[in-house]
């Protein structure tokens, strides 16, 4: 099923964004980790390993013809909702939270399976019921189902984070597919009432996350640290940077979480505005080129598919972007092809080989 | 089915995506501005911020300044004081630091781990001493191990050190940790801290901001969890100032020795400047055991000894002066025979009717015909009743202030007392009662309300030797810098000068030097071959005390405390006078018995010491 031919028609402006951006997120991390950890091998090396892996999984996803997911789909989602309970029921503690299973070779993360599931579930439905003058309210039931019963199970593991990444993609998908004006209307006030309704389901620590975000100053060496100490770092990095290695935020170990979450907190103190503007141009090429993408898929559902991962990688930038700027409450999303984490880059890799796939193959009818 | 259908590359799914395009733009706009405002516009903001952040700073202390003698001897000095210390974050096993420290100091492992538990809340980064004051051995072998020894370090601190013994533990007083109470009464002067050292008596607490210099700073670069990464010394701490004083080291020394075993005061002064050559309370305590931080047991001893180590006699001491005061009187009717009549002899029969009271010479069988010379060499009582009665008390008061009595000189040193000299406005003052012509007799010997501290009898006897210049006394004779140079020089100070006839001045002296040399007189075991020595002797009687009566006080103790106090005033050379002693020994009965060997031995001391300081030049 694998077309020579295809090759040529690999999208490797996207690939070399892809890589140039993880490249720098590598440099970025032999920085960020240079300074007291003692993990061997080091981190840096660990996610050189991490990206190799995940331009396997790219590949791997892009190689097979995106239709098959279409047919996929459905037991994936069913899998992967199983394995959710499961870790429910039995998931093994880890921090406080139940997020991981054990595999064998390592632990998974099936929230973050979810996602692309998710994406190509709904690419699956929307696809199926097209609706040129919008969905109503009867029409988003199913999709709102199938979208909430994962995300409700996720937020109760708990993971903030991913819970809401998985309704931003999900919307994302169904705002593109179109929505009436009514129905919008119906949902943003109903999201606003369940929103209210919702914090008192959150956990005590998600709550005081929100709270922090609110006013980070009024526990400023409590729940309110990281946030302060991020805007330090950022802040403290200027228009040119403090230079590579240099910043004293990130070395001196005052930035929290400076590997995975924060990470960006430690290049844009190194690197300045300089450096981030930069960095945020490329976010903006690859969302762009899948946008792209999408817009010159052969068919819908490679279109839908196309939009879901790009929503991906879009709103895990996004959202971590804000969080360590402190324009979002911090809830624990790792910034794609930057954060380090084994999970997440084969997450995105997932996103990028799936967006690869429908470029590739979108002169084919 | 969809799936294969044509693209609905429509109007409607173009505007779908140029909104998409449109969305993305927006938010990632929103980010580069929020980095536009970080970064740019609240840049020097977050970047003081940063600068906080990783900087902790840290005093060094400053040595204090070193306190001399005014031959250059080091009386207060600073020595190391090495303490070994646990620095958390290089410690890999508590449990076996903690056995093996205490291993070779040779202590409990509890004193270890109660220290560490004690300063557990100091910040990571601050070492936690866990014991105080080792020695060099143990330094040495600490030392040796310390490869061992993850964790540990030897800290080295400025103390005190007193190569004088305990003379002068009174005059210097002792350093401390400053207490919350000083810290409060310190507000608004950001020099101090919680953790300083600050002087708690004596020169140590009265010129404290004089010797204590400035603290040095280092700046410590740590990480979040306060782990030491960087250190390096921002500001080099400057020592204090220097103390030069007037006394004289060995002269200290033999004071301090001479009294040992006894209670009381001695002090030696310059009578052509008055500055303080010596000043000697006994008993004393070793000022060393405040170094390393006294245990609570030692202190309560110091504390509730009845023989008051703690305090200093020689200013805070209120004694009648006994005889030790007649000078006054006969200085006063020298100066004015118009109204004592002095070169008629008085005739002391043992005693002498006071309105309806009689009152006795201390010889009960009489001094016969006395003139002055004779009443002051042989103490009689009688002549010294009349003659102040015939002056009145107004005048005998300001005399006695004139010539440095009833007042406090201000000195840098703890409870210096005031004395008392009683007049009629006091009298009226204090108790609304009329002043009566026994109470002048008996103040003319002494007796009654007159209290003086030793400090004001050497004064009043340097005052008289001098001719009559009240020189204000001073322990300080000079402020240097820690590298030696003057900045500071202390001036002598004339605080009254009398107008006494010549003629008078010379009858007194020459009747204290009859005190000595005049085979008669009541002082001549004060003789030393080759020195013209004038001198007074002194028994002050003691007023019962309110606690005879307790419980717990030995018989012994309730003997020694009714014996008298005896005292001795003297001045040399007799005919160029260089210095003045008082000389006070509690319950010492006679002076010829304690007060005049105390003044012999520090005369003797004080002109062997000019003898071959002499030579030396």
């Amino acid at each position: 099923m694998f077309d020579r031919r295809l090759a040529t028609n690999l999208d490797w402006v996207f690939v070399g964004l892809i890589l140039l951006t993880a490249s720098i997120g590598i440099v970025n991390l032999y920085s960020a980790t240079s300074g007291g950890s003692t993990s061997f091998p080091p981190l840096y090396i660990k996610q050189c390993l991490w990206l190799g892996l995940g331009l396997l999984i790219m590949t791997a996803t892009a190689m097979f013809d995106y239709r098959h997911l279409l047919h996929l789909g459905p037991g994936a989602y069913a899998v992967c909702t199983g394995i959710l309970i499961a870790v429910f029921i039995l998931g093994e503690t880890n921090m406080g939270a139940t997020r991981w299973i054990d595999v064998g070779l390592f632990n998974l993360q099936p929230s973050e399976i979810m996602k692309p599931v998710i994406v190509i579930v709904l690419a699956h439905y929307f696809t199926r019921h097209e609706s040129p003058e919008g969905h109503s309210l009867r029409g988003l039931v199913v999709p709102g189902i199938i979208l909430l019963i994962p995300t409700l199970l996720i937020i109760k593991q708990p993971d903030l984070g991913t819970g809401i990444m998985l309704l931003f993609i999900g919307g994302t998908m169904a705002l593109f597919s179109g929505i009436r004006p009514k129905t919008l209307v119906f949902i943003g006030s109903a999201g606003v009432g369940l929103a209210a309704g919702g914090w008192f389901l959150l956990h005590e620590y998600q709550r005081a996350r929100i709270r922090t975000f609110l006013n980070p100053e009024h526990d400023p060496l409590g729940s309110g640290y990281h946030i302060i100490q991020s805007k330090i770092a950022i802040g403290s990095g200027g228009f040119w940077g403090k230079g590579f290695m240099q910043g004293s935020q990130s070395q001196l170990s005052f930035l929290p979480e400076r590997h995975t979450d924060f990470v960006f907190s430690v290049f844009a103190e190194e690197w300045g505005i300089f450096g981030a503007l930069i960095l945020l141009t490329l976010y903006v090429l690859i969302i762009f080129r899948g946008i792209l993408v999408a817009h010159k898929a052969s068919n819908n559902f490679g279109m839908y598919l196309t939009i879901g991962a790009t929503s991906i990688i879009f709103w895990h930038a996004i959202v971590n972007l804000g969080m360590v700027m402190g324009l979002l409450p911090v809830v624990g999303v790792p910034l794609p092809l930057f954060s380090y984490g084994g999970t997440n880059m084969v997450t995105t890799m997932v996103a990028v080989g799936i967006i690869l796939n429908v470029s590739m193959r979108r002169f084919m009818f | 089915m969809p799936l294969h259908a044509p693209l609905p590359d429509d109007e409607h799914r173009k505007r779908t995506f140029e909104w998409l395009l449109f969305a993305v733009a927006i938010f990632f706009i929103l980010i580069a501005a929020r980095l536009w405002y970080l970064q740019v516009i609240k840049a020097d903001h977050f970047e003081l911020l940063a600068q906080r952040n990783r900087t902790r700073y840290i005093p060094i202390a400053a040595p204090r300044g070193i306190i001399f003698d005014r031959n250059g001897e080091i009386l207060v000095g600073n020595r190391p004081s090495f303490s070994v210390s646990v620095l958390r974050q290089d410690v890999t096993d508590k449990v076996t630091l903690i056995e093996d420290i205490a291993e070779i100091l040779a202590c409990d492992t509890d004193e270890i781990e109660k220290n560490w538990e004690k300063y557990k809340y100091f910040p990571q980064y601050s070492p936690i001493p866990l014991k105080i004051g080792i020695t060099r051995g143990q330094v040495e072998q600490l030392s040796e191990n310390s490869m061992y020894l993850p964790g540990m370090i030897i800290e080295t601190r400025p103390v005190r050190s007193y190569p004088s013994d305990s003379a002068g533990a009174h005059i210097f007083g002792h350093v401390g940790l400053i207490s919350a109470e000083e810290l409060a009464s310190k507000q608004g002067d950001s020099n101090y801290r919680a953790g300083d050292l600050i002087g708690k008596g004596g020169l140590e607490k009265y010129l404290n901001s004089t010797l204590r210099g400035n603290d040095g700073q280092l700046v410590v670069e740590v990480d979040v969890k306060g782990k030491l990464l960087r250190q390096r010394v921002k500001r080099q701490p400057t020592p204090g100032q220097n103390l030069v004083l007037t006394l004289d080291k060995n002269l200290q020394q033999c004071a301090q020795k001479e009294l040992d075993g006894m209670a009381g005061a001695a002090v030696v002064l310059d009578v052509t400047n008055g500055q303080i050559l010596a000043l000697a309370s006994s008993p004393t305590y070793d000022p060393d055991i405040f170094t390393d931080g006294i245990s609570t047991s030692e202190w309560f001893e110091l504390l509730n000894n009845p023989r008051t180590p703690l305090q200093n006699r020689a200013i805070s001491g209120q004694y009648p002066p006994g005889s030790t005061f007649k000078p006054v009187i006969a200085l006063l009717a020298a100066s004015h025979p118009e109204i004592s009549h002095t070169q008629q002899p008085i005739i002391c029969e043992g005693k002498t009717r006071i309105g309806n009271r009689d009152f006795r010479c201390w010889k009960r069988i009489g001094h016969g015909s006395t003139n002055l010379n004779k009443a002051m060499r042989e103490s009689c009582d009688v002549w010294f009743y009349h003659m102040s009665m015939r002056l009145g008390i107004d005048r005998l008061a300001d005399m006695a202030r004139n010539l440095g009595l009833g007042s406090r000189y201000n000195l840098p040193l703890d409870s210096e007392q005031e004395g008392l000299i009683p007049d009629r406005a006091w009298k009226r003052g204090r108790f609304n009662e009329a002043w009566y012509m026994g109470e002048t007799a008996i103040t003319g010997i002494g007796q009654g309300y007159v209290l003086t501290t030793p400090l004001q009898l050497a004064l009043m006897t340097a005052t008289i030797a001098n001719g009559g210049t009240l020189y204000r006394p001073q322990i300080l004779k000079n402020i240097t810098s820690h590298t030696g140079e003057m900045d500071t020089e202390i001036k002598a100070e004339v605080l009254h000068q009398s107008n006494i006839p010549a003629g008078a001045i010379a009858q007194v002296k020459a009747s204290l030097e009859a005190v000595v040399h005049d085979p008669r007189g009541t002082g001549t075991s004060c003789r030393i071959e080759g020195l013209r020595i004038a001198g007074k002797t002194g028994t002050a009687q003691v007023v019962r005390l309110a606690d005879e009566d307790e419980k717990g006080i030995s018989k012994e103790e309730i003997a020694y405390r009714h014996r008298d106090h005896a005292l001795f005033i003297a001045y040399a050379p007799a005919d160029n006078p260089q210095i003045a002693t008082a000389v006070i020994v509690e319950h010492g009965e006679h002076a010829s018995k304690t007060a005049i060997p105390v003044t012999r031995a520090l005369l003797m001391e004080y002109f062997n010491t000019e003898k071959s300081g002499a030579a030396t030049k």
